[in-house]
């Protein structure tokens, strides 16, 4: 029925969305969601330089780059929040920029030193390629993806109480900012793992999109995770098929729209917080656009209070 | 060639420049056009950019410049070509509904903001991405998106009015004049509600409309900027700003001073590109982060150098400060305590502690006269034992008050003592006189010295 790239391509992206889903809940809970954004721009320069360094165009020379720049990206993130009196977002905003500049610096001078060479064309990794997924890829992926689960079965309750209560978890004597390292770390490599599959600007959504949508369907921690990794799961294979079916379209792209698509419904349908559950009349949807305020300046709930 | 004869603005500068250089005319010319063009980029983004990093919407700035592709795209599969107006008038409009998609995920699906950035801004990216990808025409290329190409933007020159001008100019002139129009028609509320939204809301400015305005001005501002420095056009708004930001508390100064570092980033960024063979966004992004390493150490109210000069003296003050309060001691212990203390220059620096540090502590105290030195051997001035004496006082006022109101055993009160005594002052040493009724000795049974009747 497939051919054996196909299914290749499709256990690798099944396996990115289980290990982003579970990775991302974590990451979601921590009000962490753009951390994966910043370490997969800051991870670009690390690739290249990485290139240049070894002269090689082996997956694992360039991900071991590209995982040692995006690490720093995220520590440079934690100095100038320490340092600096710029706020946090103003701070990723600087990192992802500057980083992603040095990156589509390098590429671009890679790009025309080896204009001959067609094995450096690193520009892929910023839109991803998972049409031409290796055996080793998938294989690297899976690796993640038992360890991401390793520590989190290992860790869970650990985890649990740091994502929930930060503050708590301290004061109970766990090393919060040793397993707070840990969580980073395993965003860092997922997102590594992520970038020849979904590329630079897109792996974010493989961390946010599903366990959002897996927040409309439960309140518990474990049922979040699950629902997240078959989400994301479910994405990757969705997203390739169709990418299969219609020759030209990009896998990466479709396995973030696919995820929309699942975020969507889950809002719409899902029990309790789902829009249709709760019968939100028009009226409530007003008050999330512009025109809430009218022109006298009185917010339209003092209106129906005085009316 | 009806092309040749339209005239180019400054092309006897341009030229001029070209024959002292003695390079091609050409070459000088596209530089300055290019840089011309950077630097109008550079002062729109550095503009709207300090509001943005101000209202803490930088983040916003990022999921702009990625969902300006999903409108381009949106207009592309709609109209099916890529006549300039429509897509600006697409782009515009995937901008600001960016900004109210994210507000909506935000509030009604109760999710963190940054989550709905997130969700917002990568799946617009996403279709905008299918989109340009199945497109097969020469105008829509996903590449000059994703890198914007500043180095040709002095190049393409069209006849606008009479003259020729970087054709990057009939977007960018336009943004300039609707951002300069947006600050000063709503430069107070602008600069109440981004600082002090509570009191903004109390006095009758609507917040919200403030942020719908501006995001709109920043989609207007992005749409431009992107077609010369594509995704990177998040770097011109956010990093200047930040520049500006560590270097001045004011608003209007801040302003300039955002600009300034945006041109200069543009600027060096387009003539590293050249020298390297480079992208020359990705350099000014570069560039940026690099101005902004500098801000950081030198910025005059908490730059990092300040901060470390002011621990360095803070510690050179503590050392010389112990060698006075030692040679008080020992003038104190000595036979006849009228004559001062005697002490080695070695025991100086043992007394200020054998650190990097010592030397400087004792240049201080040379320095501002409280030290004398009389061949190999060192003594305290009149100024000098005044100063030791107080210290003293301070450390023992404090060992008392201790013991007073917190009980610590005797033999843990010389630690924190010796810590406080270099800062309690006169008021200090005044108010806790008063609360332990002037007392005369301290825990350990030494004499309190007295620095009034001396």
């Amino acid at each position: 029925m497939f051919g054996n790239q196909t299914i290749l391509v499709l256990a690798g992206t099944l396996l990115l969305g289980v290990a982003a889903g579970m990775v991302g809940t974590f990451a979601i809970l921590r009000r962490r969601a753009l951390a994966g954004d910043v370490i997969a721009h800051a991870a670009l320069p690390g690739l290249c330089l990485a290139f240049l360094a070894f002269h090689s165009r082996s997956i694992l020379v360039l991900l071991g780059g590209a995982l040692l720049s995006g690490l720093l990206g995220a520590v440079t993130v934690a100095l100038m929040k320490r340092l600096t009196r710029l706020r946090e977002d103003a701070i990723q905003g600087i990192v992802l920029s500057t980083f992603y500049g040095a990156g589509v610096a390098l590429t671009r001078s890679i790009q025309n030193h080896y204009r001959n060479e067609s094995g450096a064309d690193l520009e892929t990794f910023i839109i991803g390629r998972a049409a031409t997924m290796l055996q080793a890829d998938v294989l690297q992926i899976g690796v993640v993806v038992l360890i991401t689960a390793g520590i989190v079965l290992l860790l869970y309750k650990e985890l649990k109480l740091l994502s929930f209560d930060e503050q708590f978890c301290r004061v109970q004597g766990w090393p919060a900012t040793s397993l707070d390292v840990l969580l980073m770390l395993l965003t860092a490599i997922t997102v590594v793992v992520g970038l020849p599959a979904v590329g630079v600007v897109l792996t974010a959504a493989l961390l946010i999109i599903p366990p959002a949508a897996a927040r409309f369907w439960t309140d518990r921690l474990s049922v979040t995770m699950l629902i997240a990794c078959a989400v994301g799961g479910f994405s990757g294979i969705a997203g390739t098929l169709i990418s299969a079916r219609f020759s030209g379209l990009p896998t990466g792209p479709l396995i973030v729209l696919t995820s929309t698509v699942l975020f969507i419904v889950s809002w719409l349908l899902a029990p309790h917080r789902g829009v249709l559950w709760r019968s939100h009349s028009m009226d409530d949807m007003e008050q999330y656009l512009p025109w809430r305020e009218l022109p006298d300046g009185v917010p339209p709930s003092v209106k129906a209070e005085e009316g | 060639m009806t092309v040749a004869q339209v005239p180019i603005p400054f092309q006897s500068l341009t030229s001029g420049l070209a024959g002292w250089l003695e390079v091609p005319p050409t070459d000088v010319q596209n530089a300055f056009w290019t840089i011309a063009v950077g630097a109008l980029c550079a002062i729109c983004c550095g503009l709207v950019g300090c509001f943005l990093v101000l209202r803490r919407m930088s983040l916003l700035g990022d999921a702009l410049s990625h969902s300006v592709l999903a409108g381009i795209a949106g207009v592309y599969l709609v109209t099916g070509n890529v006549e300039p107006i429509p897509m600006l008038m697409g782009a515009l409009l995937a901008g600001v509904a960016t900004a109210m998609l994210t507000q909506f995920v935000h509030k009604a699906a109760a999710l963190p903001e940054d989550s709905s950035i997130g969700i917002v801004f990568t799946s617009l990216f996403a279709f905008g991405v299918v989109v340009v990808s199945q497109a097969q025409h020469v105008h829509l290329d996903l590449k000059c998106v994703l890198f914007g190409d500043l180095s040709f933007a002095g190049v393409n020159l069209y006849p606008t009015l009479g003259r020729l001008w970087p054709e990057s100019f009939r977007t960018l002139v336009p943004a300039l004049i609707v951002t300069l129009l947006f600050l000063t028609l709503f430069w107070k509320e602008l600069r109440l509600s981004s600082f002090d939204p509570t009191l903004a809301m109390t006095l009758g400015f609507s917040t919200m409309l403030m942020h719908y305005l501006l995001t709109t001005v920043v989609a207007v501002v992005t749409v431009a900027a992107m077609e010369v420095v594509g995704l990177l056009v998040v770097a011109l708004l956010i990093v200047p700003p930040a520049i500006a930001r560590l270097l001045t508390d004011r608003l209007s100064t801040m302003l300039w001073l955002s600009c300034a570092a945006g041109v200069s980033c543009t600027t060096t960024g387009y003539l590293l590109a050249l020298r390297w063979n480079s992208s020359a966004a990705g350099l000014t992004a570069v560039i940026a982060g690099a101005e902004l390493l500098v801000a950081i150490l030198v910025s005059p109210k908490d730059g990092l150098l300040k901060r470390m000069a002011g621990t360095i003296r803070l510690r050179i003050r503590i050392c010389a400060e112990d060698v006075l309060a030692g040679l008080f001691r020992r003038q104190e212990h000595s036979i006849s305590p009228e004559t001062a203390a005697v002490a080695s220059s070695a025991d100086c620096y043992q007394l200020a502690g054998n650190g990097l540090l010592a030397g400087a502590a004792l240049r201080w105290l040379k320095s501002r006269q409280l030290l004398r030195v009389e061949g190999p051997t060192m003594t305290l001035t009149d100024k000098g034992l005044l100063y030791g004496r107080s210290l003293v006082r301070s450390h023992r006022l404090w060992e008392s008050y201790l013991m007073e109101n917190f009980n610590l055993p005797e033999d843990h009160l010389h630690v924190p003592a010796e810590e406080m005594e270099h800062f309690i002052g006169p008021e200090l040493q005044q108010q806790i006189t008063e609360e332990l009724a002037a007392p005369a000795e301290d825990p350990h049974g030494r004499s309190i010295p007295d620095i009034n009747n001396t």
